[in-house]
């Protein structure tokens, strides 16, 4: 379980959601999501597969528009926003997406100073290079600097996809399933990842899972997404240890965590 | 980002027939965003020359071998038809003409339809199913600028090159077969070739390389950009990309044609 966060602003959301609905065609897969989300926390939003998860972050990244309600992030709306005011939210937030998306065609060190390159014009190329440095050196991957996202493994090539990301040093970080396909080892490291990503750079994260522990291990406060809408709310211990809702309590039991 | 919605859902004609006009009209709104983007700055000035080489550099190997195949043959093929009128020594000038004003601007275009078209699709539509496209768009760099406008550039320049490439290569094949005939001289081979040249000839033969080159680029981008369904979708956008890139390059060739030849005094 997760140590208490002291860091943690209870009065101040840095994401507020209300009324969110979207559909693809008639698959209603958010309907009517409320939540709001505090300055410094990790919030887990658990749920099981194709419960509308990935769509909610990519809402909130601004990759998906919602069909009604509103998405606050850092005091902009999300869907109301021109491309470049979009852009320019979008600098202080970090994405990590579950297969990593890092681009085939350009090694490690190009993948990461790629943001930077575009977003930073006046550093020189030996400013890039020490930044690319500081964040491989942050998630223990220096050594593969030069090589071909091919050539990572899976473990490696999440690193390297949430590396790219703190590049930018955002204020909100978005991990889509950041454990998915890994091995439990491998998993435990990237929660602890995450967990270091929060101490080291102050962000509020929002964590896409539906595995229990990576839920335990990351997440401050736990949302649980189930029939498009969050049922429960709380902290891993209120809304799954305990919980007596049978779909929760399904879930937790084929989950085989301590 | 998905594909631009199809608001329309009655058919018209059959379904593919309905498919195949939406997607045309998707390609010209495709089109006009390129005309949008692709001279606000910044410029992906590194992009753009490594396209140039993938397209131009890359596909050189394929136009050689095949451009001098083309001028062999058809010089081969053609001589029996002159010898009957006695008029072997129009060979040159015939070929000149075959090679310059047709076969080098649609040849060109066609292997880069096949090679080039299908390798932007799929590129493309891997980066789409990969979500690397939305990990570009999530870090605020414009993914069509960087990935479309960079791509359309380059097949847009690099095909008229690569045809003028094609012509001098499929020409010499051609005087590989006249020499070993007529034992002519390469300095007399090209005087007599290019005396039935225009100054139109070579313009219209650019300028339709042009319009090949940047219909490749939008057509194959487009595919790729927009691809859906996984894998499975990578392999239909490369595929696609190809099918309606030769078709659309077909149509421009008969336009420009008849336009050109409209003017030829």
């Amino acid at each position: 379980m997760k140590k208490p966060n002291q860091h943690i602003e209870h009065n101040n959301a840095v994401i507020r959601i209300r009324d969110l609905y979207k559909s693809f065609g008639d698959n209603h897969v958010l309907r009517g999501i409320n939540l709001d989300i505090r300055q410094g926390e990790n919030l887990v939003v658990l749920g099981k597969s194709g419960t509308g998860k990935s769509v909610l972050i990519k809402i909130m990244a601004g990759l998906l528009k919602p069909d009604s309600g509103t998405v606050e992030v850092l005091g902009e709306h999300v869907d109301k926003l021109s491309a470049k005011e979009l852009d320019a939210l979008r600098l202080k937030i970090g994405f990590s997406f579950q297969h990593s998306a890092l681009y085939d065609s350009m090694t490690v060190g190009e993948n990461l100073a790629f943001p930077l390159q575009r977003h930073q014009r006046h550093l020189s190329a030996d400013d890039v290079r020490k930044e690319v440095m500081r964040v491989l050196e942050a998630v223990g991957l220096a050594q593969t600097l030069k090589q071909l996202p091919s050539e990572l493994s899976g473990g490696q090539r999440k690193r390297i996809g949430i590396a790219r990301t703190l590049i930018m040093q955002p204020a909100i970080m978005l991990y889509d399933e950041p454990t998915a396909g890994l091995d439990p080892i491998t998993s435990m490291e990237i929660n602890n990842l995450i967990n270091e990503v929060q101490e080291s750079y102050h962000t509020t994260a929002v964590i896409i899972t539906h595995d229990l522990t990576c839920a335990k291990s990351t997440g401050d406060r736990i949302a649980i997404l189930l029939d498009g809408h969050f049922n429960h709310t709380g902290t891993f211990e209120e809304v799954v240890e305990k919980s007596t809702d049978p779909q929760v309590k399904s879930f937790y039991d084929y989950n085989f965590i301590d | 980002m998905g594909e631009p919605s199809r608001k329309t859902r009655t058919q018209v004609f059959t379904k593919q027939l309905d498919s195949f006009f939406m997607d045309i009209y998707a390609i010209g709104q495709f089109t006009g965003r390129f005309f949008r983007e692709a001279f606000r700055p910044p410029i992906e000035w590194k992009e753009i020359i490594r396209q140039f080489y993938m397209v131009g550099y890359k596909s050189l190997a394929l136009v050689s071998v095949t451009s001098f195949v083309t001028g062999i043959v058809f010089t081969k093929q053609s001589r029996p038809s002159l010898a009957e009128f006695g008029a072997t020594s129009w060979l040159p000038s015939l070929v000149a003409i075959a090679i310059i004003r047709a076969l080098a601007p649609l040849v060109t275009a066609l292997i880069a339809a096949g090679k080039v078209g299908s390798n932007i699709g799929a590129e493309l539509g891997s980066m789409r199913v990969t979500e690397q496209i939305d990990a570009m768009e999530v870090s605020a760099v414009n993914p069509f600028r960087y990935l479309v406008v960079t791509r359309v550039l380059a097949t847009t320049c690099m095909l008229p090159l690569l045809m003028l490439y094609m012509s001098l290569i499929a020409l010499l094949g051609a005087y590989l077969n006249v020499h070993q005939n007529e034992q002519t001289s390469l300095n007399a081979f090209f005087q007599n070739a290019f005396e039935q040249i225009s100054f139109l000839d070579l313009f219209a033969s650019t300028f339709k390389s042009l319009v090949f080159g940047f219909t490749i680029g939008i057509v194959s981008s487009y595919k790729g950009y927009y691809t859906t369904q996984g894998t499975q979708g990578v392999g239909k956008a490369a595929n696609s990309a190809v099918v309606i890139s030769m078709f659309l390059i077909f149509i421009e060739e008969i336009i420009i044609v008849q336009a050109v030849n409209s003017i030829r005094p």
